[in-house]
């Protein structure tokens, strides 16, 4: 069977094609990178904290500004999925009800609810929103987060947006996570603290589906 | 029956439907399926096992067709 190549990721051939192994190696970088902000921000406020006692609230800044640094990076990946609302309008149900169609009877809740389509694939457990995409890794301890957007799509409904962004996917899953762009890479705790709460139970089905293929 | 449809303002619009029987239908989806091709739209089908392929011809057997635009990076 030939392998099916996203049309758009055929058309960056400069871009290396996205696989289990350079995901995993973005994963340690991000790991490394979090470690890094963790230690420059929190060995010098532990050291002051050690030396002058009365400095606590001084450190105590310090360590802050490095646990905002990186809330701010799993917040970026939890932005850039944007769910979709509730639709409002016509055009807003049919295409709602085209992307149920497509996910099928088993996830239709769940979009509904989440605002997120929910994809299985060979590198993990995906959920699809308007403009991005989250990737859970087998084993549901790590995420991924994409931006990818529909090239001319402003005057899409939402479901729509959805809807393309999850063909692209079946089509290519490899190809997919080489068109969009990356946000942020970390632990999936981290991602679900910067969700809304109405996302947070995509979030849980796509790991422990993420869990269960690991497992399997 | 099999559709070829449209993501597009609208939600979505049906381009055209066709039958295995009925000849006349497949020539006229098959041209309509050229003329998105040449707007630069992109062909999906459904395959059975929940997957999608890209087509470039339309397959006459699909259920579903599916048009839509290129996506990008964001």
């Amino acid at each position: 069977m030939h392998e099916a190549v996203l049309a758009e990721a055929a058309a960056m051939p400069w871009r290396r094609r996205a696989s289990k192994k350079s995901l995993g190696r973005e994963g340690r970088i991000w790991t490394l990178w979090s470690i890094g902000i963790a230690v420059t921000f929190g060995v010098p406020a532990a050291l002051l904290a050690w030396i002058q006692p009365l400095a606590l609230p001084v450190s105590a800044i310090f360590l802050g500004h490095g646990i905002a640094v990186l809330h701010l990076q799993a917040q970026r990946g939890a932005r850039g999925v944007k769910p979709m609302a509730a639709p409002n309008s016509p055009a807003e149900r049919t295409a709602l009800g085209l992307l149920g169609d497509l996910v099928g009877h088993e996830s239709r809740e769940l979009l509904t609810d989440t605002g997120l389509a929910p994809q299985r694939g060979r590198l993990g457990a995906w959920l699809v929103g308007e403009e991005g995409a989250i990737l859970v890794r087998p084993g549901g301890h790590r995420v991924h987060c994409f931006c990818v957007r529909v090239g001319e799509g402003a005057d899409l409904p939402p479901g729509d947006r959805v809807a393309h962004l999850l063909l692209a996917l079946r089509e290519d899953e490899q190809g997919f996570a080489t068109v969009s762009n990356r946000n942020f890479s970390g632990a999936t705790w981290r991602l679900r603290m910067e969700l809304p709460k109405r996302c947070r139970p995509a979030l849980s089905a796509a790991r422990s589906s993420a869990a269960r293929r690991s497992a399997g | 029956m099999s559709r070829l449809i449209r993501l597009d303002r609208t939600g979505h619009t049906e381009l055209a439907s066709w039958t295995a029987e009925d000849a006349d239908s497949q020539r006229a989806a098959i041209e309509a399926f050229r003329r998105e091709l040449d707007e630069g739209m992109l062909a999906s089908a459904t395959l059975p096992d929940g997957s999608a392929e890209v087509v470039r011809v339309l397959p006459l057997d699909a259920d579903l067709v599916v048009m839509r635009r290129p996506i990008a990076g964001g």
